[in-house]
């Protein structure tokens, strides 16, 4: 009896916890979805209207912004996918002097990361003269620690008799890289690359710096350049360009988020 | 064959181009800051000149950093237990059999996958005074407008409470991959015992549970230190310094007021936090965790 109790009660609490978390979301959807004197007036009979996206959309170039988010992440993973996955090789099967300091020195990338050495990059980027390139927003983040730690671990689980089968065959490295090492990890390059993919979509601080011209803005600092301008304080407009700037990856989550929330917890499981 | 000259060459060789790229954008730009914090900041004609630690006397007297190091000090306190406990609790009912499992799951993780900065818009929305949803709230119960964002003592709170809300579903995610690896059996061991749920949960469960608490205790505090774009969103570091965290002054002294010297100073501080903090995890995790 006192246990069926405790178990409501804690359903209960579950779902009110679940119902604060969306909370903030749905009221922004009600928002933009509505003409802005209905903004803070719940009325179910209120009009729905597509105005605010519309609005937002010819205010500020958004399919431009969408576009730089998208060479953006796709550039960042392809090279993280190409040299994280010869660093992790070389780590995993490779006895090289100084393999254990250098993969020391790789994991300090995990505590003190780009984000942080904001000062400094843009110091590095104008003397590369790269400031307000794509090419400086996503550089720092491609030699990535997190995704040769995750590969890493992967590769050490790989049979070594399949490798030796491989190279007595004849297959040189990388050779055996590509045909071994690489099919076997596909659910970890899924995971990493959809962890990768919401990181830099979502990233700001470091594109805000480096970037000054609709050309190199991701859609994020594109946002925050929109709400900031003689918006005046029209909520309904700002929400409307939010929920744009989020849409594609939420939606992304919403229809496939038995496997967003596995290979989140594939990459985080190592 | 001890040292074959081909293993070396290709282990080398495969490391090198990440490497390049690792050493050009995180120990070199360290070790940059570290270098430059000793120099003045270049203006105009008169190059950078050594200064010795003039930068460091001049952060000892300098308020607003004393004030962003205790505002981030309070934002690790006012954040990362409760991001625990609440990861917790949504890991252990989304991993039980309460109804609708799957319906809460998305809603804890949701926020996990929109950009800081459209959390930050929403935010600001629900804060706006008298207008907002949070005001229109307090008044149903017959309180004042309040000015969440520009009151002093309760803007701080306001940024943690986006915090918490950000990140405890992400932080879910590793105690639901941790909850799943423990074995059915324990408990049904414990069922045979006749220990309730709390014992087990605090006899079983949480010690198990122990290297991931401390995973995600430190990169919870290490975001607490990174992520800033919420205050550049919302407050600015606003009102008078209130919610001026260390990074976000880095971002102003480097960027608003370019004086790349010291700027250069406060992020060698920001790097010593980190680096104790990884020092700490490391001896820690060797000695306590180690029944893996």
């Amino acid at each position: 009896m006192t246990a069926r109790l405790y178990v409501a009660v804690e359903t209960a609490a579950a779902w009110l916890l679940a119902l604060l978390w969306v909370l903030p979301l749905l009221y922004a959807v009600w928002t933009a979805f509505h003409p802005g004197a209905y903004a803070v007036r719940f009325d179910l009979l209120a009009p729905l209207t597509l105005e605010n996206f519309a609005r937002a959309w010819e205010a500020a170039p958004f399919p431009r912004y969408l576009l730089n988010t998208f060479l953006l992440v796709t550039g960042i993973l392809a090279g993280q996918l190409v040299l994280c996955t010869l660093a992790a090789y070389a780590f995993a099967r490779f006895d090289f002097v100084g393999r254990d300091v250098m993969f020391l020195l790789v994991l300090v990338q995990l505590m003190i990361m780009p984000d942080v050495l904001i000062v400094e990059n843009y110091r590095t980027m104008h003397a590369l003269g790269l400031v307000d390139t794509i090419t400086a927003v996503g550089l720092p983040y491609v030699a990535s620690a997190f995704g040769i730690f995750l590969l890493r671990q992967t590769f050490k689980t790989v049979p070594r008799e399949l490798d030796e089968a491989a190279r007595v065959e004849g297959a040189g490295p990388l050779t055996v890289l590509w045909r071994v090492y690489v099919p076997l990890a596909k659910p970890v390059y899924v995971a990493y690359g959809l962890v990768s993919v919401s990181h830099h979509w979502n990233n700001f601080l470091w594109p805000l710096i480096v970037t000054n011209s609709v050309h190199t803005r991701p859609l994020t600092v594109g946002l925050s350049v929109f709400a900031s301008t003689d918006q005046g304080i029209d909520w309904s407009v700002i929400t409307a360009a939010t929920l744009m700037t989020a849409a594609p990856l939420l939606l992304a989550f919403l229809l496939f988020q038995r496997q967003f929330v596995q290979s989140f917890m594939r990459a985080g499981i190592k | 064959m001890p040292l074959r000259i081909a293993t070396q060459v290709h282990g080398w060789l495969l490391l090198l181009p990440a490497a390049v790229l690792l050493v050009a954008f995180t120990h070199y730009p360290a070790m940059a800051a570290l270098w430059n914090s000793l120099h003045s900041t270049p203006r105009g004609s008169r190059p950078a000149r050594f200064v010795g630690l003039d930068q460091y006397a001049a952060m000892a007297q300098d308020p607003i950093f004393l004030q962003s190091l205790m505002n981030n000090a309070l934002f690790v306190l006012g954040t990362v237990p409760l991001s625990i406990a609440l990861a917790l609790a949504m890991a252990l009912w989304v991993n039980g059999r309460l109804r609708g499992r799957t319906a809460l799951r998305v809603a804890y993780f949701t926020p996990t996958v929109l950009p800081m900065i459209a959390v930050a818009n929403i935010w600001l929305f629900f804060y706006t005074p008298g207008y907002g949803l949070l005001d229109q709230i307090t008044g149903l119960f017959g309180l004042p407008a309040h000015n969440w964002l520009g009151d002093r003592s309760t803007a701080l709170p306001a940024l943690m409470a986006v915090t918490v809300w950000k990140e405890a579903g992400f932080f879910m995610i590793f105690y639901l991959a941790a909850l799943q690896s423990i074995p059915p059996t324990l408990r049904e061991a414990a069922d045979l015992e006749g220990a309730g749920r709390w014992t087990f949960f605090r006899r079983v469960t949480f010690p198990l549970l122990m290297p991931t608490t401390l995973f995600v205790l430190v990169n919870a505090i290490i975001n607490a230190f990174r992520l800033v774009d919420h205050v550049i969103v919302m407050t600015r570091g606003g009102p008078d310094n209130a919610t001026a965290l260390l990074l976000f002054y880095i971002y102003e002294v480097g960027f608003r007021y370019w004086d790349t010297g010291y700027a250069a100073a406060l992020t060698a501080v920001l790097l010593a936090i980190l680096v104790v903090l990884a020092i700490g995890q490391f001896l820690y995790l060797d000695r306590k965790v180690h029944y893996r």
